[in-house]
């Protein structure tokens, strides 16, 4: 099959915003890993969270899909913050597999809880501005799209700031390098874990917001995209910020040629068998360090 | 005749060097030292030659045999078995339990394997804890434990990785005698220490590792007075103001 | 093999096997067979996860393996359903032993081993559900044709002692391999893989015993599901829904011991009936029960419910004796 370069590059540029986007749920994830050492299997199910959260918004008070940014990526911060604050810290008693089971309870729990509570039908939202397209020389980009790659870009330059320019970013930092020594330095390890964790879910509150104007939302849509995360994340390295947003875009664009080649259906079987080869060759991903 | 031959070793991780071209020999029926300052490189010596960790350049010989390249399961198999410095016990294991694994190397089955578990435990002296878990061990019961399960894999050559550090004078004592009973029931022993009483007392050939190479061989006493070594422990310099001071009529 | 390790598993057999003979309502046998494939799903897991410490969230791969070559060599290849039921646990043993070799040659354990077997149900799913031979998206039907040499019977209670007796089966398996020198080094392997690789165990070989092992059974609880509900498609197959069921009841009843998967099988779809009945059929409302249960379970039994009975047990018997 031979499509013209017009369609291939209509499809890269597709890939590369969608790819943004991935790269911010991926952000989260990457983040969590790096300081805690944990992968958040729950990932999923609060995006969904985050998703839901912005249709509740937007068909009960109208609240614009961007707008609500700005109550919701603090309120997932701070249910970030609580979360491993009070449940996955203590129950996990400090046991790595414990912690991948407590996570992936937590996710059973939260996807279900939204299935009793908005049952499986998909929502979307109706913007005025969702089928608006702006022209680039020969291509037709969607506005909202355009909108969604430009903040995904932006949240990774503010995070990756903050982490190497506050004091908040250096303790994340420390804890990250060095628990114990950071512990012994006074900076409160516990209070750092949740920190981190509330920064990651306040990553998926603006993924989710972006994501709305042009996605739909039931109560298994997060799996497809914390899958798709996980792949950006152990492609980009786990833990590394610049990673997280290179190999999303990577996939992206991945996912949206095989899209193009082998159909839609089979489309998602390149980013699985990239995870699988990458998990396999090289676990420490191709933009980490060796372990 | 050796029962261990180590030529011409080296280990690099990286731009770092961890063994210099080290080479040492094991006697049959011997026990040997292997003594130095911290961060020499005993405990990667002990890797390479239990197979965790393959040697950049150099060959391991046991009874004869090249085994460069064999796994580590296979060199218990052969007969070479080690203790960790840091305690590794199955944590969630009864102690006869821990002990079993080690014998069931040798002994397919389970009724075989417990009762070889006991007798070991009765030669290191850990037969009342049979049936605690192994968490619940103090540090010096944990080393035992480490000594148990090796010697129930019946192996011909044992490498203990300091299994005296952390102890007290008392439990060294009560330690010092059963791996020399070892010893004479027909294990050839490699031992890393810095209890350099028990050194003295339990080697008879020593080999010091400093910077990742050997800088001196021989018999303990004869090693102890090497001005290499005492360099080595002490910096430079130290050899000749601890020989001035001897001539000064001082002891130290 | 001793009597007092049989004892509890003979109670269990005699105990679930009567039910049949009292009870001939068909939505209690049927709750009664789907917890038992269930049972033996975990089983699956159990040696793997509970035993061997590598937690897969991907037995699902093995479950719709089970149940498409089972599916598949009857409808296509008109084998007997007997014999493509033993291929079916015999194609798991083989997935399990290949994703195995894959794996833990390339060193992964933990997390990472958790998400590969994630990716490699997945990609069967996608697979299953796009391909021709699995019947695509609109999945497999097996031919109704009800007689004990096609594996199809009329009576409910046959399945549920087929079932049963599957169970049992691996139940004696499990006892078996807790008691052998393969079960001391899965084991040892789980509590500190280099000590035991320092102790002369074979470590990858060990762990490829207990995948295929694992894979198998696993793959017997699918090929059953195919034989009882004679439908199979991508999403019950390969879905996630039974990779987390083989995982829940394990560490619910208590991982790594012989009858925690059986018991725990038994209480969280006793508990989903009871979720159900009290609040409704509220959808998803029985598995926020389960999510929850998970979390409490880790929080504070770690060795689940046969745990719990254990230190129970120990506790009565100290305060008794005092």
């Amino acid at each position: 099959m031979l499509y013209s370069p017009a369609i291939v590059a209509e499809a890269i540029v597709n890939g590369l915003m969608t790819g943004a986007v991935y790269a911010l749920v991926a952000l989260g994830l990457t983040l969590v890993y790096g300081v805690l050492h944990i992968i958040n299997f729950a990932h999923g199910a609060l995006l969904t969270a985050a998703m839901f959260a912005v249709w509740v918004l937007h068909s009960a008070f109208g609240l614009d899909p961007y707008l609500a940014i700005l109550p919701l990526a603090p309120l997932f911060f701070a249910l970030g913050y609580a979360i491993q604050r009070f449940v996955i810290g203590p129950a996990s008693h400090g046991d790595d597999g414990n912690i991948l089971l407590v996570t992936l309870g937590l996710s059973i729990l939260i996807e279900n809880a939204l299935l009793a509570g908005f049952r499986s039908d998909t929502r979307t939202i109706a913007t005025d501005y969702g089928f608006q397209v702006v022209e680039v020389g020969p291509l037709l980009l969607s506005m909202p799209r355009l909108i969604g790659f430009a903040a995904a870009v932006a949240v990774t330059i503010l995070l990756w700031m903050t982490l190497s320019r506050t004091d908040t970013g250096r303790a994340i930092r420390a804890v990250a390098k060095e628990k114990l020594g950071a512990s012994l330095v006074g900076i409160n390890v516990g209070h750092v874990y949740a920190v981190t964790f509330g920064l990651g879910c306040a990553c998926l509150a603006v993924a989710a917001c972006l994501l709305m104007p042009t996605f739909y939302v039931n109560p298994r849509v997060g799996n497809a995209f914390v899958l798709v995360a996980f792949t950006i994340v152990v492609l980009g390295g786990m833990g590394s910020i610049p990673g997280a947003l290179i190999g999303g875009l990577f996939i992206g664009v991945v996912e949206s040629l095989c899209g193009l080649y082998l159909g839609d259906s089979l489309g998602q079987i390149g980013i699985f068998l990239i995870f699988i080869l990458v998990l396999l060759v090289r676990p420490t991903g191709l933009f980490g360090a060796k372990a | 005749m050796s029962l261990l031959s180590v030529s011409h070793v080296t280990k690099r991780f990286g731009g770092l060097v961890a063994i210099n071209d080290a080479s040492l020999v094991v006697e049959a029926g011997s026990i040997t030292g292997l003594i130095g300052p911290n961060g020499a490189g005993k405990t990667t010596l002990f890797a390479v030659v239990s197979g965790f960790e393959a040697p950049t350049e150099g060959t391991i010989r046991f009874e004869e045999r090249d085994i460069t390249a064999v796994p580590t399961h296979v060199r218990a198999r052969d007969g070479i078995a080690r203790t960790f410095q840091i305690v590794q016990p199955f944590a969630g294991l009864s102690v006869a339990d821990n002990i079993a694994v080690g014998a069931h190397l040798r002994h397919a089955g389970r009724a075989d394997a417990l009762a070889v578990a006991h007798d070991v435990a009765r030669r290191v002296g850990l037969d009342r804890d049979l049936h605690k878990p192994a968490a619940s061990l103090t540090v010096a019961g944990r080393k035992r434990l480490e000594l148990a399960r090796a010697l129930a894999t019946g192996p011909k050559l044992l490498l203990l990785d300091e299994v005296l550090a952390g102890l007290n004078p008392s439990e060294i004592r009560d330690i010092v005698p059963v791996i020399r009973a070892i010893r004479d029931d027909g294990v050839t022993i490699l031992m890393i220490e810095h209890v350099m009483q028990a050194v003295m007392n339990l080697c008879e050939r020593v080999y010091v590792l400093a910077q990742g190479r050997i800088i001196a061989e021989g018999e303990p006493r004869q090693v102890c007075e090497d001005q290499a070594v005492i360099e080595a422990y002490l910096g430079k310099g130290a050899a000749a103001r601890l020989s001035s001071r001897a001539a000064g009529g001082a002891h130290v | 093999m001793t009597g007092r390790a049989l004892l509890p598993i003979l109670l269990a057999a005699i105990l679930i096997g009567a039910i049949p003979l009292f009870v001939t309502a068909n939505t209690v046998l049927n709750f009664l067979v789907f917890t038992l494939i269930i049972a033996l799903a975990a089983q699956g897991w159990n040696i793997l996860g509970g035993y061997g410490g590598q937690f897969s969230f991907g037995h699902a791969a093995f479950f719709g393996t089970g149940a498409y070559a089972a599916a598949i060599l009857q409808t296509r290849f008109g084998i007997n359903a007997w014999a493509a039921f033993c291929l079916g646990i015999a194609a798991g043993a083989a997935i399990g032993w290949i994703i195995g070799y894959l794996s833990f040659r390339s060193g992964l354990r933990g997390s990472y081993f958790a998400l590969v077997t994630l990716a490699f149900a997945e990609v069967f799913r996608i697979l299953a559900n796009a391909s021709a031979v699995t019947g695509g998206a609109a999945g497999l039907l097996v031919k109704l044709d009800v007689r004990p040499e096609n594996f199809q019977f009329s009576s409910r209670a046959v399945f549920v002692w087929i079932a049963l007796a599957l169970v049992v089966a691996v139940l004696v398996l499990t006892a078996w391999i807790e008691r052998s020198r393969f079960g001391a080094q899965l084991v040892a392997v789980r509590e500190n893989e280099g000590a035991a690789r320092a102790l002369g165990v074979d470590a990858l070989r060990v762990k490829l015993l207990a995948i295929a092992l694992s894979g198998g059974v696993t793959a017997a609880a699918g090929a059953l599901y195919v034989q009882y509900f004679l439908y199979i498609d991508a999403t019950i197959a390969y879905g996630t829904w039974i990779s987390v069921e083989a995982l829940l009841a394990p560490i619910i009843g208590g991982a790594g011991t012989v009858l925690g998967p059986l018991v725990g099988a038994v209480t969280l779809h006793g508990l989903g009936e009871i979720t159900k009945t009290l609040a409704g059929r509220v959808p998803g409302i029985d598995l926020v029960a389960f999510g929850a249960l998970l979390i409490v379970a880790v929080a504070f039994a770690p060795d689940g419910i046969i745990g719990l009975a254990r230190r129970l047990r120990a506790r009565i018997g100290r305060g008794g004796g005092a």
